[in-house]
């Protein structure tokens, strides 16, 4: 106020500030999320209503003993699940390793999973390799980036496969942790054929291995000499997983491999090597961590091993054929 | 007064106000300030809350047991998994044992709550004392019992490592009323006390009592139950709130399942942040001078379509023994009492 009792600017400001500071910080405030982690409200979604009485598969199992989901074509609705995972804005991170001839693979194995892996959301490739000039140009959609990470090569093609699990562990804790929620890792003399997406990720998840879903555990090839550390008794045993299909969160994913690498080394002192490599340490690994789900051989296939059984609804992961001897030498 | 000056003034107040909304986001956890304008203070309903670390599956020992068959010839009856891939439990579903060797390790504590106001007090001896014998066999347990008259409750014996604590809450005139605040006092409960005590709760009916094992297979992180009414039944015939008032309304192209508002609960943190949901939603119908059909039942159903259970209880987990046994149920562990409704509510 002014000598003559008339408001001036002075006092106008002073009204006009509070007023402002007030509506802004309301609305900051009464707009603003509850802050408790993990709510991921879903939009409005019309979808055919489940049966209770109508089981979704009844040729298959589609749940473990220890209630992990075992994934089938019509065990899941994709939209309700894109949408719980876009809602938490999750990224993907795909490993795949292409050493030595490998590189030849990664054009159709980058191709195909551009257009059926994980679309619709962020995705992340890690490419290992040692020849980084021999990675070709792919298009990647948006929200898809490729990081190529040079490593060094072995001359067995059998150590190859097994220090995979020793890098992965490493750039894990490295670098993984940090870019993104889960981790896939696949072989890359492989192609995405049909949908391969968010049904897949949980905890800690393992591939039923295409040859063995309809076995009896006394004929999976698990280790079975003692003295190995991914021994296995003949009397033990759930499925059998495939080293080339597998993933999780990246913690998960981190101990699994971890425990694999210190598992190999271990056996590399005592003198023996496991009769599948990898593989074999990892179906120790995930006999005694149970996997929080578990992928139907759709995710893992070889057509021109095993056809196209009925019981197959989708081909989703197949292998590309390929001359071993030319390849691996 | 100058252009200018007007000019610079409001510039002034504008750079404050968002200098101070942008310090408001990251000051906001530190302040009390209610949500919901219609809403009295409260501050335990908006602190943050800490939960307990929460315990991871360790790797199982070596265990003797049959090996799963995938390719299986019967047809099962009901259905195990949901389209969003949660499990729903039933008797075969699951070994037993091999969640025994997953859990046990863990050394968990479940918590239950449990409410027995007005003559409903006549119900927990029997809910103890079944719960005892069936309830999370092997495992810490801690009972919180709320009710308007403590001296109403028995003494019932209960085993090592189990618990039974009686908070005392008001009572109301209105059975509706009281079903309906149950929300608000979980979610209080566990921001004061709950979460700190137990790592995972369930939120139970007292007029029912166990009848078969209730065990390591009902633990996930949000846990709902089928309610044994409807799930034969077409979604247009659930008993969702229809009125679009409501902030529990429900079209009619909506829903999976309808849930039953006696059995639900989870994580400790999950069962906060849904029972908080709820009572937010019940009171938004309140300052509308509405009350949803089924009260907190009509809820907690509108928010399980949002927020998908990661567990889902087939009704052998909730079921009304005024009901025939149907033979796609094999055991039922969790029933109703048969009792005079008009009586108890009067």
């Amino acid at each position: 106020m002014d000598l003559r009792g008339r408001p001036n600017c002075y006092s106008t400001h002073l009204g006009i500030l509070p007023l402002l500071v007030l509506v802004l910080v309301f609305f900051s405030v009464a707009v603003r999320e509850l802050d408790v982690r993990e709510i991921v409200t879903l939009s409005r979604m019309t979808y055919p209503q489940t049966r209770a009485l109508s089981p979704s598969r009844k040729d298959v199992l589609v749940l473990t003993p220890w209630l992990a989901p075992i994934i089938w074509e019509g065990t899941f609705n994709i939209d309700i699940l894109n949408e719980q995972f876009r809602l938490q804005n999750t990224t993907i991170g795909l490993t795949v390793f292409a050493i030595k001839k490998y590189v030849v693979f990664l054009k159709l194995f980058l191709e195909t999973a551009e257009q059926h892996f994980m679309v619709g959301h962020k995705v992340t490739y890690y490419v290992f390799t040692d020849r980084p000039g021999d990675v070709p140009q792919v298009h990647l959609g948006t929200g898809r980036r490729l990081v190529v990470l040079t490593v060094r090569n072995y001359s067995r093609w059998q150590d190859v496969s097994m220090h995979r699990m020793e890098m992965i562990s490493h750039f894990s804790e490295q670098r993984f942790l940090h870019e993104v929620d889960y981790l896939v890792c696949a072989d890359v003399d492989m192609k995405f054929r049909d949908h391969v997406g968010v049904e897949i990720l949980s905890a800690l998840f393992g591939t039923l291995h295409p040859g063995f879903y309809n076995s009896n555990r006394g004929a999976f090839t698990y280790e079975r000499r003692p003295k190995s550390q991914a021994y296995i008794p003949w009397d033990e045993g759930d499925f059998y997983y495939m080293g080339a299909f597998f993933g999780g969160s990246v913690v998960e994913v981190h101990h699994l491999t971890k425990a694999c690498h210190e598992a190999m080394v271990e056996d590399k002192a005592n003198g023996i090597e496991a009769v599948w490599h990898d593989e074999s340490h990892l179906n120790k690994y995930l006999l005694y961590h149970k996997p929080t789900k578990v992928l139907s051989p759709e995710y893992m296939w070889d057509q021109q091993l095993m056809g196209w059984p009925s019981i197959m609804k989708k081909l989703r992961y197949v292998a590309v054929p390929k001359n071993h001897q030319a390849i691996r030498n | 007064m100058t252009r200018r000056r007007l000019g610079l003034g409001l510039a002034f107040c504008l750079f404050a106000s968002i200098s101070l909304w942008v310090l408001c986001g990251y000051v906001k956890d530190w302040l009390l300030v209610s949500y919901v304008p219609y809403y009295l203070p409260c501050p335990e309903f908006n602190m943050k809350v800490q939960f307990r670390r929460e315990k991871l599956p360790q790797p199982m020992a070596q265990l003797q047991y049959p090996q799963p068959k995938l390719l299986e010839r019967r047809p099962t009856e009901l259905l195990t998994l949901t389209p969003w891939l949660a499990p729903i439990i039933s008797e075969g579903t699951f070994d037993p044992e091999f969640l025994k060797n997953m859990y046990q390790p863990l050394n968990l504590t479940i918590g239950v709550t449990v409410f027995a106001v007005g003559k409903y007090t006549y119900f927990i001896r029997s809910f103890l004392e079944s719960a005892e014998e069936f309830f999370m066999r092997g495992y810490q347990v801690h009972y919180y019992l709320f009710t308007h008259d403590p001296a109403a409750v028995p003494r019932v014996p209960l085993g090592p490592g189990r618990l039974l604590s009686i908070i005392p809450i008001q009572g109301h005139s209105q059975w509706e009323e009281i079903s309906m605040r149950r929300m608000e006092t979980i979610s209080k409960h566990i921001a004061e006390r709950a979460h700190q005590e137990v790592d995972y709760l369930f939120c139970l009916d007292v007029d029912m009592v166990f009848h078969n094992q209730w065990g390591p297979e009902t633990l996930g992180d949000l846990v709902a139950a089928i309610h044994p009414g409807y799930f034969a039944v077409p979604r247009q015939q659930f008993p969702y709130e229809r009125r679009q008032a409501s902030s529990a309304f429900v079209a009619d192209s909506e829903g999976d399942f309808y849930y039953g508002g006696a059995v639900f609960g989870g994580r400790v943190a999950r069962v906060y942040e849904f029972t908080r949901g709820c009572h937010m939603a019940i009171l938004a119908d309140k300052a509308n001078g509405i009350m949803a059909a089924w009260q907190e039942e009509s809820h907690l159903n509108r928010r399980f379509i949002w927020h998908k259970p990661s567990t889902v209880l087939s009704p052998e987990y909730l079921w009304d023994d005024r009901k025939p046994q149907p033979p796609t149920l094999k055991m039922i562990r969790f029933s109703t009492v048969d009792k005079n409704t008009n009586w108890l509510r009067s």
